[in-house]
């Protein structure tokens, strides 16, 4: 996976915890929270459709490693690339 | 005993509650279900049929409309927790609302879905006051909820702004009909979340009730995967060295669950647990120690079905009305069967449903305080009689509030009524004295002396539709999702 399919991934997500909100303008480097209005629950939620749907774990202590889209890219290729390695 | 179900989480009632609850915890993979006495989902907020029409009981109006451009408020942020569009609420915008004080409504501020509106009212009625009423709403603003801080009189908080009695009255009175489990006063917390529910940001319904919010909720859980079991409520449950050990259900089968969330009230709940190790369903077994009593706050409501909308006899502009026939508000449980002094008028049909979009008939709905013990043990005649003597007087008072209209007007135009008492909300609801709003005392945390039982819905919580459901989806964020 590269990264940008990991911040499409993550935008899919995004979308369906937030249908209200408009994605198309996000800017990658800027913190999402400064783009759109989410909420803890709602980062809380986007860790638990990681887990759901793609099998990732992302520990508390990470959390903030989800700030923004290219943050996102950073941390979670790795992840999804370990993951497909696996299988 | 290997043939028994086994559950992650078992849910104990349907109502927007216990199906919020139950969303949250299907869709995130749990093995769910939900166990309801009554046929139809939807608990203090539910449904019935006679004679082809369709009634609604509880839902009046739900809160927090969302406004187009604001911030997400709570009603927004919940249905994000439940994957629903707002769309699929199909939610209408109330024309306006009022608080009518005096003999015959007097004193009266309309409020809407704009609180400019509002805010104007209360500088024409009452200049002095303006100024406090505003740092009131900004402090209104600014609080933020937590289940941990220590209850604080909202009166007392009021009184710091607002100097004249008659609107401490004004507002306190909506916001008590509207979801206080205490008499005359509440926890400031809860009157700012119901200041912002009903006064900032306003009241809303879809065309057909809540018949589509039901069915958008047990769609969504049906398709998280969760299941339900209707017609079959949760008979006793079975406690041992600390935690429930099986359910046992009304058709008397026993079930199992790792989680058992209970949102059929706190000393529903309690009246349930039977412990074989001390003495089975003594109400002084230790269960029973510390849970909450029953509340005292108990309605009746009068439905008049017409055979015209109500704009037709001169009251189209009135969605709902709060109403009290004197300065100072008695939000307490009468003496008498009903308290006609005060109470709620709602008329359905005045919502902006859209061009060519209405409701078939008008209806006419009175809600005023009751007391339970006036109702519950009346032998069957006395009641019918007391019922139909309390609905013609429920409705002469709630006339006083509207414009005026011929009583024989009213009398022609009506072709059906109905009325609900606490013993009606008993029966068919399962919650001890009729009381709609639960328990006078809240559990917050929603943790019972069981560990692996909690409490969600009214005695959990926050109050109405939009309460009800961020209780369900707090507490199966808290005690089922965020412990795995």
């Amino acid at each position: 996976m590269t990264q940008d399919q990991c911040k499409t991934a993550v935008l899919a997500i995004i979308a369906d915890i937030a249908p209200d909100e408009d994605l198309s303008d996000i800017k990658p480097d800027v913190r999402l929270r400064d783009q759109i209005d989410l909420d803890s629950m709602d980062f809380l939620d986007i860790v638990m459709e990681l887990r759901k749907r793609h099998g990732i774990e992302v520990p508390e202590a990470d959390y903030g490693q989800l700030a923004s889209l290219d943050s996102c890219a950073e941390y979670l290729t790795p992840k999804f690339n370990a993951l497909t390695a696996k299988s | 005993m290997n043939t028994r179900a086994h559950y992650d989480v078992a849910i104990l009632g349907a109502g927007m509650s216990g199906l919020a609850a139950g969303i949250r915890a299907a869709h995130f993979g749990r093995r769910v279900c939900i166990f309801e006495r009554h046929n139809a989902p939807g608990g203090l907020n539910s449904f019935y049929s006679i004679a082809g029409r369709k009634y609604d009981v509880g839902l009046h109006a739900v809160t927090n409309f969302p406004r187009e451009g604001a911030r997400p408020g709570p009603l927004v942020r919940l249905l994000r927790q439940l994957r629903i569009r707002r769309e699929e609420f199909a939610l209408c915008p109330q024309r306006q609302s009022r608080i009518a004080f005096g003999p015959r409504g007097e004193e009266s501020l309309r409020f809407t879905n704009d609180f400019a509106v509002f805010e104007a009212e209360v500088a024409r009625r009452f200049p002095a006051q303006i100024d406090g009423f505003r740092r009131l709403a900004q402090l209104v603003r600014d609080t933020v909820y937590s289940t941990d801080a220590a209850p604080v009189s909202a009166r007392s908080v009021v009184r710091r702004h607002v100097s004249d009695p008659l609107l401490e009255e004004m507002l306190m009175c909506p916001l008590l009909m509207y979801g206080s489990a205490t008499e005359n006063d509440m926890d400031f917390g809860q009157f700012a979340l119901l200041f912002e529910a009903v006064l900032l940001e306003g009241f809303a319904r879809p065309l057909e009730g809540v018949r589509p919010i039901l069915r958008v909720l047990v769609e969504r859980y049906r398709a998280a995967g969760g299941e339900r079991r209707m017609k079959c409520g949760v008979r006793r449950i079975v406690a041992r060295a600390g935690r429930v050990a099986a359910l046992v259900l009304d058709s008397g089968e026993e079930i199992t669950a790792d989680e058992v969330l209970s949102s059929i009230g706190a000393p529903e709940t309690a009246a349930l647990v039977a412990d074989p190790e001390s003495q089975a369903g003594n109400p002084r077994s230790p269960h029973f120690e510390g849970v909450a009593k029953a509340g005292t706050i108990t309605f009746v409501e009068t439905v008049s079905v017409l055979d015209c909308q109500p704009s037709e006899l001169g009251w189209g502009d009135d969605t709902i009305v709060f109403f009290n026939d004197s300065a100072r508000l008695d939000y307490a449980r009468p003496e008498a069967q009903v308290d006609p002094r005060s109470g709620v008028i709602c008329l359905p049909n005045n919502f902006e449903y859209g061009p060519g979009r209405s409701l078939p008939e008008g209806m006419l709905r009175v809600t005023c305080l009751a007391n339970y013990d006036g109702w519950a043990g009346l032998p069957e005649e006395t009641y019918r009689a007391d019922k139909s003597r309390w609905f013609a007087e429920v409705q002469r008072s709630a006339q006083r509030f509207l414009p005026t209209l011929d009583e024989a007007a009213l009398a022609a135009a009506t072709v059906a009524t109905d009325m609900f008492t606490p013993r009606t909300v008993e029966k068919f609801t399962g919650h001890f004295g009729g009381a709609i709003y639960g328990s006078a005392a809240k559990n917050p945390t929603g943790e019972t002396s069981l560990s692996n039982l909690h409490l969600c819905g009214s005695d959990q919580g926050m109050l109405g539709i939009v309460g009800a459901m961020l209780s369900g989806i707090a507490m199966a964020n808290r005690h089922v999702l965020q412990r795995a």
